[in-house]
């Protein structure tokens, strides 16, 4: 385990609220220091927009950014370009449909296939683009111990199957999909294969050439980054024949009055002015978090949710709904009071400053699926300590004393 | 402080909701949906010929504070003109409540007002 009291010392937050067991960071993070300053000193020290100006301030400032992307490379096993930076999962998911539908040739009757599993945020933007150009959109069901059926990914998974987009870790149940598996599939059927790692990057150790991946994108306020960044990968041999779905500053080579002719590089991804300061900030993320070690950061993790899902089960009333192995789940507890509606709980755990989030989670089809229609979700991340998990368990006897 | 918000009356309110169920012969069907919980309820109201609620009732899944309010809605406004109906507003709801709203809470303490609310509009 990591000690939790020198960790919540590089976090500002537990500072001003000590008693806090934060178990919502499936949600959002928390933000270390080090982080902070270095945002900071971008603001303070030589703040100036990149890739524009000749001055001095410019030069640095396009320095960090340039060396954030770097960063980024080697954290994910990949090169610097392949690494586009956006505003986070949501903007990349959106961004490189409308990409792919650009680039790829698509014809009626062409499939998707998705996971029963997706945050909205990575299967609306397949929805929109299946009823845009008559595509088939499938979902690969969950078994009973609430993983993936990769027995049915493999009927899904057809020649037909153009693009398979699925989660790394599911932000609801926690389960840790197989990617390589679902690569092997995905080059069999010579489809393209995305990956939402929103919540897996930051948490575990993770390698695009590993995962086998053409397309994984991320959001950086999950893994301890500022909001407002986010990152998309692309495998090389992709990404140089992908089309830009956005388009303004910084992304061209040459435009006249009625034509443009884009950027070869990653900058052809990246219009506009982006977040520096979080690029930056998220790149300082990444070096804390490499500094702790993601591999102690997934076992402490891994520990903390093993003592919650036992604690979790002794208690009267209380269900479960995500995977039970805490080798496969990444940190994510999902469970149900029996005659207490989750968002009571929640409010009754607010009270014992404990934060956790009940709704829907953003992943109403695998609601439908698991026959809910809101769940209590506590997640875990490397400043969470069995304390918070206590606090957790005391939260639920009040609740259930309360509503007795 | 602390046990406040929920209150025995609040409670006693979810446990036996008030109107709970359908009504089969209706004038007014309206469904009301918390988009961030989940929560999901239908009115029904049956007016008499002198316009007046003469039977109400909903039906949904929600959490103390929305099944509560549906509740005590319903009880409220057995008798009331549609006009009457019009003039209800959320400050009502929270007086009924009588416990403080956070910012989270009000679209469960407001989730059948709004319901009611929408339907009168169209009544309209
Ligand atoms: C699995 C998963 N994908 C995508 C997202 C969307 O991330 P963002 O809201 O940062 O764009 C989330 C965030 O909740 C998530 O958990």
């Amino acid at each position: 385990m990591l000690d939790t009291a020198t960790i919540k010392k590089d976090f500002p937050i537990f500072e001003s609220s000590p008693a806090l067991a934060y178990l919502d960071s499936a949600s959002t993070s928390q933000t270390p220091l080090l982080g902070l300053t270095a945002m900071d000193e971008y603001y303070t020290k030589y703040r100036a927009n990149i890739h524009r100006g000749v001055y001095e301030l410019s030069e640095i400032a396009t320095d960090k950014y340039e060396q954030a992307r770097e960063t980024l490379a080697r954290f994910l096993s990949a090169e610097s370009e392949e690494i586009v930076f956006t505003s986070g999962s949501t903007l990349a998911s959106n961004m490189l449909v409308y990409s792919l539908e650009k680039t790829l040739p698509l014809e009626k009757g062409d499939e998707i296939v998705t996971t029963i599993m997706e945050h909205h945020s990575n299967l609306i933007p397949l929805q929109e683009l299946a009823s845009r150009r008559g595509l088939t959109l499938k979902h690969i069901p969950l078994t009973e111990d609430v993983d993936l059926d990769y027995e049915k990914a493999r009927e899904l998974i057809t020649s037909k199957t153009k693009i398979i987009s699925v989660t790394l870790a599911s932000n609801v149940l926690g389960t840790i999909n197989d990617i390589k598996r679902l690569s092997e599939l995905a080059k069999e059927a010579g489809a393209i294969l995305i990956v939402d790692a929103a919540q897996a990057v930051g948490h575990m150790p993770i390698s695009v050439r590993e995962l086998g991946c053409d397309f994984l994108f991320f959001s950086g306020h999950k893994m301890c980054g500022p909001t407002g960044i986010g990152v998309l990968y692309g495998k090389k041999e992709r990404l140089a024949s992908l089309k830009p779905s956005l388009f303004g500053g910084s992304m061209v080579e040459r435009v006249d009055t009625h034509t443009a002719e884009f950027a070869s590089t990653v900058a052809r991804f990246e219009a506009g002015t982006q977040n520096i300061a979080g690029a930056i900030g998220l790149a300082a993320a990444i070096e804390y978090l490499s500094r702790i070690g993601l591999s102690n950061i997934e076992h402490h993790v891994r520990d903390v949710t093993e003592y919650a899902l036992s604690q979790l089960r002794s208690i009267k009333g209380v269900t479960l709904y995500c995977a039970g192995d805490p080798r496969k789940n990444a940190g994510i507890v999902s469970f149900l009071v029996e005659g207490i509606h989750p968002h009571d709980v929640a409010e009754i755990f607010s009270r014992g400053q404990v934060a956790v989030r009940s709704g829907h989670h953003c992943a109403q089809p695998l609601m439908g699926a698991l026959g809910v229609t809101a769940l209590v979700r506590a997640s875990f991340y490397l400043y969470n300590s069995k304390e918070d998990v206590d606090k957790l368990v005391l939260g639920i006897k009040k609740a259930q004393s309360i509503f007795a | 402080m602390d046990e406040e918000l929920y209150k025995q009356n609040i409670l006693d309110h979810y446990k036996h909701p008030h109107g709970k169920g359908v009504l089969v012969d209706f004038d007014i069907k309206e469904r009301g949906r918390n988009a961030s919980c989940g929560d999901d309820l239908t009115l029904y109201i049956k007016f008499d010929q002198e316009h007046k609620v003469r039977d109400v009732a909903f039906e949904g899944e929600g959490c103390a504070i929305s099944i509560a309010a549906a509740s005590m809605l319903t009880e409220t406004i057995k008798g009331k003109t549609a006009k009457e109906l019009a003039l209800i507003s959320p400050g009502d709801i929270y007086n009924m409540l009588g416990i403080p709203i956070s910012p989270g809470r009000v679209n469960c303490a407001l989730l059948a007002y709004k319901a009611l609310n929408d339907s009168i509009k169209t009544m309209e």
